[in-house]
């Protein structure tokens, strides 16, 4: 008999007041009791909605009867079939926009907690199993993918399993791209990440540090070295400021370097070589996912944050689970307002940001209401450091030294949706690089793709 | 892994090394950079390239002891090696069609402006280098600069050794005679590249400076080596790593610039101390 309680098990989490002064793992996982209760909320459905909700498309029925039977091993199995990285997803993807929203179990009550199995699930096996994977047979040819990011990951993961030996070339001195760079350890301990990519090295597959493709090689040097396709996964780009007076003050970041000096360089460590400012009171600018990353790690540095953002609290676009999350952790969030311009003082350091109430009116072409401003309504904050944390633009780096790529009018480059091809031969391309910022888990789906297409092109060459 | 398989100490707080990282030499350019990490959990530092060895594969870097970094950076040997060394970054300084040019350096600037005086110098352009330090003790690259210029000012701050005063000294001098050249480039610490340009702007010569802000990863991702450009009354954002680290010195806002550039200084030195203090420990 499934549970038919309509509630899924809740996250054991660390408290909010407490874990707001530390940078360890705020869910702490389900135990083997909540799992197997909350797997037995599963109806097994012959349709299998959740499955199409999630866009590498894991047998996820088919995984919750395996924890059922208390399988676990045979349960990763099932995930690792469709996705290089459990663990991973397991905590950041925005389950409730995909599995979850299919459940059926989620039109009267809460749908199954598919994120929260997988992530129990995938940690049990980095924690029991000892097994190490079977290189794959060689089929003698070799792919070069670009970037450690998720897309690259998985493109590199599929690839590796199907025989191909594959090099990941990564610019900086650490592999996991976003995962490590941007997400917090709070969110994602970077052991976990660290975990995946070693699993993927067991596979054969050849992870290379400290290679800027575009300029310590480039794409076309890449084929030189005899690597038959290409898949370009080089992640978000330069970050976008407002244009608005005083944004080159000191204590004025761009959430990218904010959250790269905390995360990748460890700089919330008090062994770090690497410097970040403590500011006292913090300002964030914008209502994304980063935005609430940036905000809780500022929080977590000893700051009053307040996140600034110009719409009104349903079109955040962050994820529901990271909002409630920030405000627990006591981060204020300044609602239909947004700043004109940030105030120094005789230092050229951050005194004051001058902010202003906006209101809605009509949906705009993205759907939302368009923010407006009430005339008059302007007023100071007292700030310190102001974070801006508005999206990126498409790295130049590669677009500029490959000829025959070409790429949008924002920078991303061009594919088709259907294999992640690029204009030029032999040349794929997913994730940010293409997109824009995205999720993880969209980048993946993107690597999955361009891997499978990647295979049937060697395959008839 | 990077191996030094070079050192030399040019001055007591001036040090080259060349490194072992053939992907680089390879490819290197006057006026690139490079970003190094000494330790496994060290710092991201940039580093402009002084000079390369494509056939042996090595990357000339010469770098100043001004912080934590640099002084453990300092204590490696010939046969060590540096955890991380990624490059090169930024795009190459444009020499192209250059006849006659007035290469300015300063202090430990004057090791990135010698690959560029180098370089004209092979094209056949004429080259006038002015090099200025403090004083007589901190005289770096004396011959190397000799060797490749058509004519040559060596300055120091306290008159200590070549001529007393600073480059603009020079400079105005040639100026002021009328002399033309069809670029003044200049490297060294913000204040005298912004001296340079106000001293070069009435002669209406282009002036390229080289602008060396703070960064972590180099590749256009952090947006932490921002700079303001003003032109035709507008100002305009750009990124060192992947823009420069070269800009036209008359549009720069080296004011920003040399603010933005303090941030971290107590922590710098908090950070420097502290190393000093460890190697002093471990000497007892």
């Amino acid at each position: 008999m499934p549970n038919m309680n309509p509630k899924k098990n809740p996250m054991p989490s660390q408290e909010p007041d407490v874990r707001n002064h530390n940078f360890k793992e705020v869910a702490l996982g389900y135990t083997e009791e909540i799992a197997l209760d909350e797997a037995a909320r599963c109806l097994n459905c012959k349709n299998m909605p959740c499955v199409n909700g999630c866009p590498v498309n894991i047998h996820i029925p088919e995984f919750i009867a395996k924890i059922r039977e208390m399988d676990f091993e045979g349960a990763y199995q099932v995930i690792s079939r469709d996705s290089s990285l459990p663990a991973v997803c397991g905590r950041v993807c925005p389950q409730e926009t995909q599995c979850e929203s299919k459940c059926v179990r989620g039109i009267k009550g809460e749908p199954v907690g598919i994120g929260r199995l997988e992530r129990f699930v995938a940690d049990w096996h980095n924690a029991h199993s000892t097994t190490p994977s079977d290189i794959p047979a060689s089929n003698g040819h070799k792919v070069a993918i670009v970037g450690s990011g998720p897309s690259g990951l998985t493109c590199a993961g599929d690839l590796a399993r199907k025989g191909y030996k594959v090099s990941v070339f990564e610019a900086l001195h650490t592999a996991g791209g976003v995962l490590v760079y941007g997400i917090p350890e709070f969110r994602l301990p970077k052991a976990i990440v660290q975990k995946e990519i070693d699993n993927l090295s067991a596979l054969g597959v050849d992870v290379e540090t400290n290679m800027v493709i575009g300029k310590t090689l480039t794409i076309d040097e890449l084929f030189d070295m005899g690597y038959e396709a290409v898949f370009i996964g080089s992640g978000a780009g330069l970050p976008m400021f407002m244009n608005i007076p005083g944004e080159n003050l000191k204590g004025v970041y761009s959430a990218n370097e904010f959250l790269t000096r905390i995360n990748l360089m460890k700089a919330y460590r008090e062994d770090s070589d690497t410097p970040i400012m403590h500011g006292k009171h913090v300002a964030v600018v914008g209502g994304g996912n980063v935005a609430m990353d940036a905000a809780r790690c500022a929080r977590r540095l000893g700051a009053e944050v307040k996140i600034v953002y110009r719409r009104s609290e349903s079109e955040l676009p962050a994820r529901r689970e990271e909002v409630e999350h920030a405000k627990e952790e006591g981060i204020e969030f300044c609602l239909l307002t947004t700043p004109l311009s940030i105030k120094g003082d005789d230092k050229f350091s951050v005194c004051a940001m001058n902010c202003q109430k906006m209101e809605l009116g009509e949906p705009d072409a993205s759907g939302r209401r368009r923010p407006i401003p009430v005339e008059g309504s302007e007023y100071d904050i007292d700030v310190d450091c102001v974070i801006m944390a508005l999206g990126t633009s498409p790295n130049p780096l590669i677009k500029s030294t490959t000829k025959g790529l070409e790429v949008n009018r924002k920078g991303g480059i061009i594919v088709e949706e259907a294999t992640g091809k690029t204009s030029r031969d032999a040349v794929y391309a997913g994730g940010d690089a293409v997109t824009g910022a995205a999720t993880v888990i969209s980048a993946m789906g993107a690597g999955k793709t361009a891997a499978k297409a990647i295979d049937e092109y060697l395959a008839n060459k | 892994m990077y191996q030094i398989v070079n050192k030399q100490n040019l001055n007591p707080t001036v040090t080259l090394m060349d490194i072992k990282a053939p992907y680089v030499a390879a490819k290197a350019e006057a006026g690139q950079f490079i970003i190094l990490r000494v330790d496994a959990d060290g710092e991201r530092i940039p580093l402009t390239v002084a000079g390369y060895d494509r056939q042996n594969g090595t990357v000339r870097i010469i770098f100043q002891i001004v912080g934590a970094t640099t002084e453990k950076l300092n204590h490696l040997n010939v046969g060590d090696s540096i955890h991380d060394f990624v490059g090169p970054l930024g795009t190459a300084t444009k020499l192209d069609g250059l006849k006659k040019v007035c290469i300015v350096g300063g202090g430990v600037g004057c090791a990135i402006a010698l690959p560029i005086a180098q370089k004209l110098h092979e094209m056949g352009c004429n080259v006038t280098s002015i090099i200025g330090f403090r004083s007589k003790d901190i005289v770096i690259l004396e011959d190397d600069f000799r060797a490749v210029s058509d004519r040559m000012f060596l300055m120091t701050d306290d008159g200590s050794y070549g001529r007393h005063g600073n480059v603009c000294v020079p400079l105005n001098e040639m100026f002021a005679e009328g002399e033309k050249f069809d670029e003044v480039i200049t490297i060294g610490p913000l204040i005298m590249m912004k001296f340079v340009v106000k001293a070069t702007q009435p002669t209406g010569i282009p002036c390229t400076v080289s602008m060396n802000p703070i960064m972590v990863d180099g590749t256009g991702m952090c947006g932490g080596c921002r700079l303001t450009l003003h032109r035709d009354g507008e100002s305009i954002t750009k990124f060192a790593c992947v823009d420069g680290p070269d800009f036209n010195g008359y549009e720069v806002d080296f004011d920003e610039a040399m603010s933005r550039g303090t941030t971290y200084k107590e922590f710098e030195r908090a950070a420097h101390e502290h190393v000093c203090n460890l190697f002093k420990q471990e000497v007892k």
